[in-house]
């Protein structure tokens, strides 16, 4: 339980961020019309690709004698470009063609 | 110091083009943009991360580094570039599971340096779980939409040995966060259990709900990023991660209200499955026969026709048909007859998905009438003419209350006063239910590949 609250006081901002993403990720949603779901859902799939970060991170501080984790970390951080570069090609391809119609 | 306040200054603006991003991503004039923005902003993070990062790096990890990202790109630029548009809903999903693959990844190498400390564990473990079942689930979702896998699978019980299966991942975690354990072997069960739980949650779901499927894992997949944000105390990650669980979370709830379903019911229900109502009650009560009609009297019926309505459906798509109707409808424009396209929210394989196809062939923007718009016009319009559309046109979600599609918002082309359809077969539709409307008098069905149909249709009206 102590742990439990030592957790919370020490990382009371990380929290405080949490809870108020939550409220601004449901507010932007709000009342998006049924045709961009497709795009939106896409974009929201390529922002988390920022996953990539932690990729990235965990290979800069990796053990230069741990291959594994390196093999591991490669991978994630290949994954993690394809995330974001695909997810950000693919939605903007959708939205350029929502463009042209005007 | 300084170095640290500027690397947190570029992600506190990295967060912020994901906010303001998302926020533009809904709105049609400005979508684009906010894609664009999102994007720069990614893009500063993780140079950011990698030209800013303290301490001792050798250099073969930052060619490491270099390599993966340049590899990435080129193929996730030319995956995106290449892929037909009708193919675009795998897309997502594929590049869904690749970001979950990436979380769990990174929970794997993490875990023996925070063995001990129970939060950080526990941290890790649910982003192994969490990306797991996103990337597993992903991909079967991906190989159910290209066609690979096309028959929902149960096996007996699923919902019971599902649940089951969750819970023992979940109670095997908390043990391991618990106990503290070092124990690798430990660590890859969970590993291999979170991924074949991603496998058996997605399989028994029917195609028609994938989209559903894929907005629900694109959030679990934001809450993995997020988990590692929260493990490294990285705050780019965990808004934007945060931000994508729970948008995406809503979205999901706003696509199965479209769909006028509830999530639980897309989950656990039993929608495009080959379960006994369907087959049973449900076919049985369809008499009558079906008309067949010949592309020349449609094309007659067609010529002296005021108003025509087209309602495409993802037949269209696969059959590459969306060039050809848009010089049918141009052909019949120019002949004094009214055009319209009827698009219903799910037409296609994702909300918004036949809007999207449609444009790519420059479709009039006015001429796409979404369906509420739509509906009240069937009544005094001469000829439907029903394109690769099926389950978004039939009358059981108006009357059949045991249909699994009972309550979906429909297209009201009955209504009109003859009803063309054009289908390859009489297969039913993706949810694999029949459809009464082929059985009505005013129906005739125009049977063939949509494509060359209505590039003969094309050339007859041509010579009218």
């Amino acid at each position: 339980m102590n742990e439990l609250i030592d957790f919370i006081s020490n990382n009371i901002q990380m929290i405080y961020i949490v809870i108020l993403m939550i409220f601004v990720g449901v507010e932007i949603i709000g009342h998006v019309p049924a045709v961009l779901h497709t795009p939106l859902m896409s974009g929201a799939n390529a922002i988390h690709g920022v996953v990539i970060i932690g990729a990235i991170l965990v290979l800069l501080g990796v053990n230069p004698e741990n291959y594994l984790g390196q093999a591991l970390g490669f991978v994630a951080v290949l994954l993690g470009t394809l995330n974001v570069v695909g997810g950000f090609v693919v939605t903007d391809r959708m939205l350029e063609m929502f463009k042209k119609k005007k | 110091m300084e170095y640290i306040f500027s690397l947190e200054f570029i992600y506190l603006i990295a967060s912020m083009t994901y906010i303001l991003g998302l926020k533009m991503l809904g709105k049609p004039e400005s979508a684009r943009r906010g894609n664009l923005i999102a994007a720069a902003g990614m893009t500063l993070a993780i140079f950011g991360t990698i030209f800013l990062y303290q301490g001792e790096v050798p250099m073969f990890i930052y060619a490491l580094i270099g390599t993966a990202i340049i590899i990435g790109t080129i193929i996730g630029w030319v995956i995106a570039k290449k892929v037909a548009m009708t193919k675009m809903p795998e897309l997502v999903s594929l590049f869904n599971g690749m970001g979950g693959a990436s979380a769990a990844l990174i929970g794997l190498i993490e875990f023996e340096h925070y063995t001990g400390n129970k939060l950080s564990t526990a941290t890790i473990v649910a982003g192994i779980i969490i990306g797991s079942i996103s990337f597993s689930g992903s991909m079967i979702a991906w190989a159910k939409l290209n066609g690979t896998l096309n028959k929902p699978l149960r096996l007996p019980k699923y919902n019971l040995l599902n649940n089951l299966i969750i819970i023992s991942i979940f109670v095997f975690a908390g043990f391991m966060a618990w106990s503290g354990t070092e124990s690798q072997l430990f660590l890859y069960i969970l590993f291999f259990a979170a991924l074949a739980y991603g496998v058996l949650f997605v399989l028994p779901i029917g195609g028609a709900d994938m989209p559903v499927v894929i907005s629900l894992l694109n959030s679990f997949t934001g809450l993995a990023a997020a988990l590692g944000g929260f493990l490294y105390g990285n705050m780019v990650m965990l808004t934007g991660g945060i931000l994508v669980g729970s948008a995406g979370t809503i979205l999901t709830f706003a696509m199965c209200n479209a769909m006028n379903r509830s999530l639980v019911n897309v989950i656990f229900g039993s929608f495009g499955s080959s379960e006994a109502p369907m087959e049973g009650s449900e076919s049985q009560t369809i008499t009558g026969s079906i008309k067949k009609t010949t592309v020349s009297d449609v094309a007659i019926l067609m010529n002296y026709s005021q108003r025509i309505i087209i309602v495409p459906g993802y037949g269209l798509a696969v059959a590459q048909a969306q060039h050809a109707i848009h010089e049918l409808e141009q052909l019949l424009v120019n002949k004094g007859i009214s055009v319209k396209y009827a698009i219903h929210p799910v037409a296609g394989r994702m909300p918004g998905h036949m809007n999207v196809l449609l444009a790519e062939t420059n479709v009039d923007y006015d001429k796409l009438v979404e369906m509420e718009d739509i509906n009240p016009e069937f009544s005094n319009t001469d000829v439907v003419f029903v394109v690769g559309a099926n389950d978004v046109v039939n009358p059981a979600a108006h009357n059949n209350p045991s249909s699994p599609i009972f309550g979906m918002p429909i297209l009201d082309v009955e209504k009109a006063k003859s009803i063309i359809i054009n289908k390859r077969s009489m297969n039913p539709g993706y949810a694999g239910i029949e459809n009464e409307l082929f059985y009505n008098t005013k129906s005739s069905m125009l049977f063939g590949d949509a494509k060359s149909v209505i590039q003969s249709l094309i050339s007859e009206l041509k010579g009218m």
